[in-house]
């Protein structure tokens, strides 16, 4: 309808709540509840190691705990140039899968010295987390999730972080049951899974290319 | 607020949904007359990803992130900060309009001459010694911070010719879950840069002011410091979704 009709029009057709004799007139919304609008994203820009650098960013669980592992990748660009001024974020769950926050179901991670985040900046492009290796994680519909890490990604040229997903090449059977992974194609799920290494894990991170990463809309 | 409940079903479980901006509203990742997005945006669709546990928790931090004198940028190294006094203030609430309260907030700025404390910065601006542009607050029981700074210098930079990005405060926040992380920047009212800035323009036209704070006078402090009131809001979640059925019943 045109949104010159008068608000004054009785004969609403409905199109337009807010005219008299609809129904909605008068419950005092417009046209539902209000929410304020977000805050919008930017970029970190090249500057972000003043603000955002802790010394104990690495240490998604204290170092010497009994298992630790270290995660690492290479961020690298469209070029395959590497990314050696950004920062990723990891949050995951203990090795029990559960996670270090009031908001777990089942009662916040029991292990000691786990937080569960990690930050890291990417000098020469490579980034590194201390952690333990995360346990499998109901997908709150009566299956499980696939042992993972939630990765953030922030950097100059990009106006908003980006989000991925690590998995765990020695975990095949769980990543075949994943609900996440099993939404996307054998090309794509590669660029999530992660393989061994003398200390952890790897996995390189490609803004772009071929072998783009598959980033996540949360 | 935890909104997360077990129903003891074998693992069902009811977790809240954080709603997301319509993509008209949200600042895009790439833009291209920013040019570094160009070869760094990533080109393809990203994927869904419903909300799940790990999605709705996120990193507990707080006080123990923040050290003495970390509220006030003012005074560092024995000595006071060159430039503009100003007290930067506001509330972190989400899209519901709920306090955030125990909000990490971590800001880095440029000093009154534009010039970062950074190794890559090195236009000819001085340093100040007293300054090094770093600051962490907690938000309280309401969600409210505040901290002291001077306000920052424009800086030139490499995007086009004579390019200069609009005074700004880069802030970082922890919401209570990974949904709600973000980090972003904040500028200040009537700043004759905002047109020629690509990082500024790449935020949605009718969202664009909602990156840039108001001067208050109630909170300026006769004799000492102008005030800077900026609000933040991070998406909320979406307990009870807003009955869409034509029946006017919306209480
Ligand atoms: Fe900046």
């Amino acid at each position: 309808m045109s949104e010159h009709v008068s608000p004054l029009v009785r004969d609403a057709d409905g199109t337009n709540d807010r005219r008299p004799g609809t129904p909605r007139r008068g419950s005092g919304f417009l046209d539902g509840p209000h929410r304020l609008p977000t805050t919008p994203s930017a970029t970190v820009g090249p500057y972000l190691a003043i603000g955002l650098t802790w010394p104990d960013g690495a240490d998604a669980v204290a170092p010497g705990t009994t298992g630790e592992i270290w995660l690492r990748g290479t961020v690298r660009d469209g070029n395959g140039d590497v990314v050696p001024d950004g920062m990723v974020e990891s949050w995951q769950a203990d090795p029990a899968g559960r996670f270090a926050h009031p908001d777990d179901p089942r009662g916040s991670s029991s292990t000691a010295g786990f937080r569960g985040f990690g930050r890291s900046a990417t000098p020469g492009g490579e980034y590194a987390i201390r952690t333990l290796k995360p346990g499998a994680v109901p997908d709150g519909e009566g299956g499980w999730q696939a042992p993972h890490v939630d990765l953030s990604v922030f950097a100059r040229g990009l106006l908003d972080r980006v989000v991925t997903r690590v998995y765990f090449a020695d975990e095949a059977e769980a990543n075949a049951a994943d609900p996440v992974l099993s939404g996307l194609t054998e090309q794509q799920r590669a660029t999530l899974v992660a393989r061994p290494t003398d200390d952890g894990y790897r996995l390189d991170i490609h803004l772009q290319g071929a072998d783009e990463t598959v980033f996540f809309a949360v | 607020m935890t909104g997360t409940t077990s129903s003891g079903d074998g693992g069902r479980l009811a977790l809240p949904r954080y709603v997301r901006e319509d993509a008209g509203a949200r600042t895009p990742v790439a833009f291209p007359d920013y040019r570094s997005t160009g070869l760094r945006a990533p080109l393809r669709t990203p994927v869904d990803l419903p909300h799940r546990l790990t999605e709705i928790t996120g990193p507990v931090l707080g006080e123990d992130r923040v050290a003495p004198g970390d509220a006030d940028l003012t005074l560092r190294a024995g000595g006071e900060a060159q430039g503009q006094r100003i007290n930067v203030f506001g509330r972190v609430l989400d899209s519901d309009g709920r306090p955030v309260p125990g909000a990490l907030v971590e800001v880095w700025q440029a000093n009154a001459a534009g010039r970062y404390r950074h190794v890559v910065d090195n236009w000819p601006a001085p340093l100040d010694p007293h300054f090094d542009g770093l600051g962490r607050v907690v938000t309280d029981e309401l969600g409210r911070y505040e901290f002291t700074t001077i306000k920052p210098g424009a800086y030139p930079w490499g995007n086009h010719h004579n390019a200069w990005r609009p005074a700004h405060i880069h802030f970082s926040l922890f919401g209570r879950a990974f949904t709600q992380r973000v980090v972003t920047q904040m500028y200040f009212p009537d700043d004759p840069l905002f047109g020629q800035d690509p990082i500024f323009n790449a935020i949605p036209p009718a969202a664009r002011h909602r990156a840039v704070a108001t001067f208050d006078l109630d909170r300026t402090q006769p004799d000492w410091a102008l005030g800077f009131r900026w609000d933040i809001v991070l998406r909320g979640a979406d307990q009870t979704p807003f009955e869409t059925d034509d029946d006017g019943d919306v209480a």
